[in-house]
């Protein structure tokens, strides 16, 4: 069986600075760091399970992303993936969901379609969660998202969906797409032998030539949704009543708000 | 041809709040766009439910889609349904919930029709746009406003070229209307499935389905305690239940509070989680992200408690008490009693 692992490098939002957009109004990534987005993990483990419990299942990590993204790809690995490839060319540069997807999908038409594409149900730096469904669709594959636990049946999936206030259980037909929510468990630690083993192995790369790609679906010409206009947060000042901690302060506010039959 | 479309989320027979949400938003840009309202709707057994639930609404033309393969809920069948009418009406918006159900959805159908899709927004308006690359200028976009970058910056998004122009919204973030607005002319259409939905959409199972109804009122409630970061830990949070009982109110949380495990994820406030409008938001250790802002700013009174005086969701707060949590909750517990 063959699965691949779609991963995403995305920038740490949690430390933001100044530089962090472009005046295009894009991501200056160079101004980040990067991390592996913590869903996609939780989808690396779901895939490495089937491997455990089906040894003779090949896992590959496919990302895109600049040069720097091939730690992604090295990360899977050294987590128990057995390869993988990055996407990187200058023209899928500025993709919104629909360009990524494009360009995700047509390079797995190029690498043979797997049983089974697993991603994160979305990434930290947009919450779209949007490349996984649309990846499916451009390969006409079914889709399950929001997946806590895949199981392999023959070939079918069983797979248990985290939906807003319950669970679901749903039987897919192999090939599919999942994504995996970050209420998944959690990702495996490196493994010590594959880390020192693979340190310096190679990562493929692939350009919009190496998958036939059509430059005009790919990158910014290929997204059709435009930034109009990025504002930084200016919060609008109040008439703000300062408290201290003291027992008389907190007190009078309390009274304040039940004299006003507020609580 | 050119209308806005909402697609209703049903449970059942019964149709969802945030689809009423959408509808009342809707309605107001079909009004700015001298357009119709035309609504959406797919399921089994609907008919003769769900026109006087959705009619209300102001919606002009009220599509349904009637069949066994339609419920429950799976991907393929429902994305047929809107690829295929779409198809034919070539709506100029099509708006959606950002629930489980529209975000499985959405991607799906905005990448059969190579359509943009602008997730988890929270605020829609109408304008122009000038593009700057090709030098076009674009009349009556719709701008697809969200805090972007893990809620860093507010971005505006536009699709200038591509139809419809897609967008799913959060439950809650947009106000439902009030009273009857049945338009008189409104129109019912019955479609036939079969010509929407090819058999071979129908290859997920639903094998079991467990769901409670939703186990708290944050979205109804006038007194909410939220935790963030800087609440400590989980047996801190359990001063904040503590509080929100004697107030008669709920318990919420930030993002960064979930994700420490502090608090169960739907207790989550803000942009990816629940948007609230109580009469009292008592903001206890929560720094104040746009993308926690974002869910709760509507609330009447603001009270931050916080170690930090500079922290951002002091600027919108009507009293900050500067203290820690640990501090600052038992004596309000103590003045309460």
């Amino acid at each position: 069986m063959k699965i691949i692992v779609l991963a995403k490098q995305v920038p740490d939002t949690r430390n933001v600075g100044k530089d962090a957009m472009t005046e295009e109004g894009t991501i200056n990534r160079s101004a980040l760091s990067a991390v592996f987005n913590p869903d996609d993990m939780n989808a690396l483990e779901q895939a490495l399970r089937i491997k455990d419990a089906n040894p003779d299942t090949e896992v590959s990590v496919l990302t895109m992303g600049p040069p720097r993204a091939e730690e992604i790809v090295r990360e899977g690995m050294f987590r128990g993936a057995d390869k993988g490839w990055l996407l990187t060319d200058r023209l899928f540069a500025g993709a919104d969901t629909l360009a990524t997807s494009y360009a995700l999908a047509t390079a797995i038409k190029k690498l043979g379609v797997p049983d089974i594409i697993i991603g994160g149900r979305q990434a930290i730096d947009g919450d779209t969660a949007q490349v996984g469904p649309q990846v499916a669709e451009k390969l006409s594959l079914p889709q399950v998202t929001y997946a806590e636990d895949v199981k392999v049946n023959g070939d079918v999936l069983t797979i248990t969906r985290h939906i807003d206030t319950g669970v679901e259980v749903v039987e897919v037909p192999m090939p599919c797409v999942v994504t995996v929510t970050g209420s998944a468990p959690a990702c495996r630690p490196r493994n010590a032998r594959r880390t020192m083993a693979e340190k310096h192995c190679e990562v493929m790369q692939l350009s919009v030539n190496d998958i036939d790609g059509d430059e005009q679906q790919c990158g910014l010409s290929g997204s059709p949704t435009k930034v109009k206009a990025i504002q930084n947060i200016v919060f609008q000042a109040k008439e703000v009543k300062r408290l201290s901690a003291d027992e008389e302060d907190i007190k009078s506010l309390i009274t304040e708000l039940q004299e006003k039959k507020i609580i | 041809m050119n209308n806005i479309f909402v697609y209703c989320e049903i449970d059942g027979i019964d149709v969802s709040e945030v689809s009423f949400e959408l509808l009342s938003k809707g309605r107001q840009l079909a009004d700015t766009l001298g357009c119709e309202l035309e609504a959406v709707v797919a399921g089994s057994g609907i008919k003769d439910y769900v026109e006087r639930q959705i009619l209300p609404f102001g919606v002009d033309v009220l599509h349904v889609f009637d069949a066994e393969c339609l419920a429950p809920y799976t991907t393929l069948p429902h994305a047929e349904v809107l690829i295929n009418l779409f198809r034919q009406e070539k709506p100029q918006v099509c708006l959606m919930g950002a629930t489980v159900m529209g975000r499985d959805l959405g991607p799906r159908v905005s990448s059969a029709l190579k359509s943009g899709l602008t997730a988890d927004c929270t605020a829609l308006e109408i304008g122009p746009h000038d593009d700057r690359k090709s030098g076009r200028h674009y009349e009556n976009l719709l701008y697809q406003i969200r805090p972007a970058f893990g809620g860093n910056i507010i971005a505006t998004i536009v699709n200038p070229d591509n139809r419809p122009q897609m967008a799913t919204v959060r439950p809650g973030v947009m106000r439902k209307a009030e009273g009857d607005m049945s338009r008189e002319d409104a129109k019912v259409v019955y479609h036939d499935v079969a010509e929407y939905v090819s058999p071979e959409a129908c290859v997920v199972k639903v094998l079991k389905r467990e769901v409670k109804k939703n186990g708290n009122n944050l979205g109804g409630a006038q007194v909410i305690v939220a935790g963030g970061f800087g609440v400590g830990s989980k047996e801190n949070f359990e001063m904040l239940h503590t509080l929100a009982e004697m107030l008669h109110g709920e318990v919420g949380a930030s993002r960064a509070a979930v994700d420490a495990g502090f608090c169960e994820h739907d207790r989550q406030i803000g942009q990816t989680g629940v948007t609230v409008h109580p009469k009292v938001y008592i903001a206890c250790g929560i720094s104040g992200q746009i993308q926690h802002i974002a869910g709760m700013q509507d609330s009447s009174i603001i009270i931050s408690v916080n170690t930090d005086e500079e922290a951002p969701i002091n600027a919108i707060a009507d009293y900050v008490i500067t203290g820690s949590v640990e501090d600052v909750l038992p004596k309000m517990m103590a003045a309460l009693k």
